[in-house]
């Protein structure tokens, strides 16, 4: 049995005093009180090191600095969603949520307001891309807190498109439908989502029925005009474009499937975040082309093809929000300002060599763009970008529905299954008017 | 004196409360209490709970306004809402068939004695015990556009020259799902047939062969009529299930392509959970009630027929 001595005590009693007295004499009292934990969800990382970067390292220090606990939790995706609305519904969950594109928008009533972090951030970095406020504010406080923007660009096997006469990438869809021809007749088509699914599927159907003049809606935010002859025609064209070049599989893709297809080198292009090559880096030897080089090698990036309404891109847009049931906002508010001070947030952007953009100004210049060329058309993703709702200033809770419930992918994804192309667009007319009526 | 000591020891008279307890019928309600708690809790609070939710205009993290039968005027205008009755009709009478002519095959096959008899009977109830993710995660991977190794096995033997786009195309897609809620269902309805098959004893079918009843017409004459109440019951709980199926769709499929494989249950949690319109989801959701009370009442009059006879 341990037996405590009248010294013992008389010296643990002189400890707490000495811990007062050095609280007193610094002025600073730790951060939280003891036990305070904050519970950050976020999505399996497709760059998974920087995941691992955050758990060993960032959140560690994180802790120490602040005094307080971090719950980290990531989930696919997909799965970020009903996490949040079983969470505000029941009351209780995360005190960090990611969430992707616009869908902050569908819940800005139950989350706090983030514009003092979010005008301390963009004064510090040079400020904030457009998309960012397009997708984070709702048009009077910054329902959530940018974090990343994927650039969405085309990963394409270099040496494929060489062999067919196409020494540079197609810059326009005619083009890329003639060369994707050639490929697909070699057994290497154009491997493209039309799934329901977060990132592939609607920052390439967007910016596709962007770069053909159709809009989802008119500038006013209540006219719906998608049944026209620019979007028709661009559906007639997707669909003979899908049998002509395309995996047909994509119809059932999600956001993984087309990474595994170009790493087991059975497609020739695909639209992607960097993480395909960043992965071909990571594993040089075990991504091997036919010719005995390796993949890294043989992989290119390039935005999207112009249209006959010009060029256009959406990027996949993440960022994160602080539900109002959160019993932690100070905690929570607490870290997402620790992690966003440039000290914290670089080596979480290095880890991602790219494959993430950072929502502001001030990282252009970060010397880790100079370090590969194949990454250089990533910096500049966040200029390039367009917001679902295009073309209004503010991507609000309507086209945050257009967005989820797949309407614009959806109306490609018909007319490719053989619905007609006035049917798959009418059908998205209806659809569309049903939300901005 | 032998009085005055009896008097000693009488026990003190019981509680009034306690008395209450003697009466059978408060007895029973008191009995009973624990399992309405929980029925009430589980059952009839979120179910409650869902009517409200579908006569408001309630979104996610906002309670909503009442608006009357509005979201089911909405959603019975809704092509995709449609589609979803229609496939979950197919789906559900298409398997429910299968299920039941596989699974009684197989409980016969089971009901008959061989070596490694109760091996094979939990073996085959596999499919049933993994979990359904899981497994249908499998089943996803089989089916893969790209990687499918059913693919790769009809190519390999000849069977097909190029791929075949299990998940792509919106009706292989759908022949995909029932394949894997078949695969799945079987042994609930084979362990379950194996069971009323056990409770039917083998001198009869032995006294109509006697009688010079063929194999076919002992089974149909002797077997059936006595296995048909198992059979209903049996029947009954998997249309239930069937009817209101999520988590094989969801993993497969999504819904997808376009919409094409969503039924009530996806549909409703793309609607409610993805898009946050929480009203409209319920509605989605409670437009499967009636057709499944109608079946469940169908069902139970049935049973208590035949059990009567």
């Amino acid at each position: 049995m341990t037996t405590v001595t009248r010294r013992q005590v008389l010296k643990s009693g002189a400890a707490v005093a000495g811990g007062m007295a050095g609280i007193l004499a610094t002025g600073r009292a730790p951060a939280f009180a003891q036990g305070t934990t904050v519970h950050w969800l976020r999505w399996n990382d497709f760059v998974p090191a920087s995941d691992q970067l955050l758990r060993k390292e960032l959140l560690p220090a994180a802790e120490k600095a602040l005094g307080m606990k971090i719950n980290f939790e990531t989930v696919n995706g997909n799965d970020l969603q009903p996490r949040i609305t079983s969470a505000i519904q029941s009351g209780s969950g995360p005190d960090i949520i990611m969430l992707f594109n616009n869908h902050p928008q569908i819940y800005s009533e139950s989350v706090i307001d983030l514009s003092d972090i979010a005008g301390r951030v963009s004064e510090a970095e040079d400020g904030y891309y457009d998309l960012c406020k397009s997708n984070s504010a709702d048009g009077q406080k910054w329902i959530s807190l940018p974090w990343t923007i994927v650039g969405a660009m085309i990963a394409y096997r270099r040496s494929w498109f060489d062999e067919v006469g196409s020494s540079t990438f197609p810059d326009t869809w005619e083009k890329y439908r003639e060369v994707g021809k050639k490929l697909k007749a070699q057994g290497r088509p154009i491997g493209q989502t039309l799934g329901h699914t977060f990132g592939d599927a609607p920052t390439f159907s967007y910016p596709y029925m962007w770069s053909w003049g159709g809009t989802e809606v008119e500038k006013d935010g209540k006219t719906v005009n998608i049944n026209k002859k620019e979007v028709i025609e661009s559906v007639k064209f997707m669909t003979a474009f899908w049998k002509e070049a395309h995996d047909e599989g994509g119809l059932a893709w999600d956001d993984t499937n087309n990474n595994r297809a170009f790493l087991s080198q059975t497609i020739c292009a695909t639209l992607n975040g960097a993480s395909i090559y960043i992965e071909s880096l990571r594993n040089p030897d075990k991504y091997i082309s036919e010719k005995g080089a390796q993949l890294k090698t043989d992989i290119q990036h390039s935005p999207l093809p112009k249209g006959p309404a010009g060029q256009f891109a959406m990027h996949t847009y993440f960022s994160h929000v602080i539900p109002n049931y959160s019993k932690n906002q100070d905690g929570a508010k607490a870290l997402l300002k620790w992690i966003h001070t440039k000290a914290n947030y670089e080596p979480w952007f290095v880890s991602q060599k790219g494959f993430a953009t950072p929502p502001t100004h001030e990282w252009e210049k970060h010397k880790l763009w100079e370090e590969d060329k194949v990454m250089a058309p990533f910096k500049i993703a966040g200029l390039l970008g367009q917001t679902p709702g295009y073309p209004l200033p503010s991507s609000g809770k309507k086209a945050a529905e257009v967005l989820t419930k797949y309407i614009i992918t959806d109306m490609y994804a018909k007319a490719v299954q053989g619905a007609t192309a006035e049917d798959s667009v009418k059908w998205a007319e209806v659809e569309l008017k049903k939300i901005y009526a | 004196m032998a009085i005055a000591e009896t008097q000693v020891y009488m026990p003190q008279a019981p509680q009034p409360r306690f008395r209450l307890l003697e009466d059978e019928r408060w007895l029973a309600f008191m009995l009973l209490v624990p399992t309405m708690a929980l029925l009430g809790t589980f059952i009839a609070y979120p179910f409650l709970r869902g009517i409200l939710l579908s006569v408001t205009d309630a979104r996610v993290g906002v309670p909503g306004d009442f608006v009357g039968l509005a979201n089911f005027y909405k959603i019975f205008n809704d092509g995709i809402f449609r589609t979803s009755v229609y496939n979950t009709f197919l789906y559900t009478g298409v398997t429910t068939v299968f299920k039941l002519a596989l699974g009684l095959w197989l409980a016969m096959l089971l009901n008959r004695n061989f070596r490694g008899k109760a091996f094979t009977r939990a073996f085959i109830l596999l499919p049933f015990i993994i979990p359904t993710v899981l497994s249908t995660f499998a089943w996803k991977w089989m089916f893969d556009p790209t990687f499918s190794v059913l693919n790769w096995l009809l190519y390999h033997l000849g069977l097909i020259t190029g791929r075949i786009n299990w998940l792509g195309d919106p009706e292989l897609a759908m022949i995909s799902i029932i394949i894997v809620n078949i695969w799945r269902g079987v042994p609930f309805f084979a362990i379950s047939l194996l069971a009323g098959l056990q409770t039917i004893s083998p001198e009869l079918s032995e006294a109509a062969a006697i009688d010079g009843a063929r194999p076919w017409q002992r089974f149909w004459y002797v077997t059936w009529p006595l296995l048909l109440p198992v059979t209903m019951v049996v029947v009954l709980f998997s249309v239930i299930q069937t009817f209101a199926d999520f988590q094989i769709v969801y993993v497969m499929t999504g819904g997808g392509p376009a919409n094409a494989t969503h039924l009530f249950a996806t549909y409703a949690y793309q609607i409610g959970i993805g898009t946050g319109l929480l009203s409209e989801g319920a509605a989605i959701s409670l437009a499967m009630f009636p057709v499944l009370f109608l079946v469940v009442i169908i069902q139970l009059l049935y049973i208590r027929r035949v059990e009567v006879r």
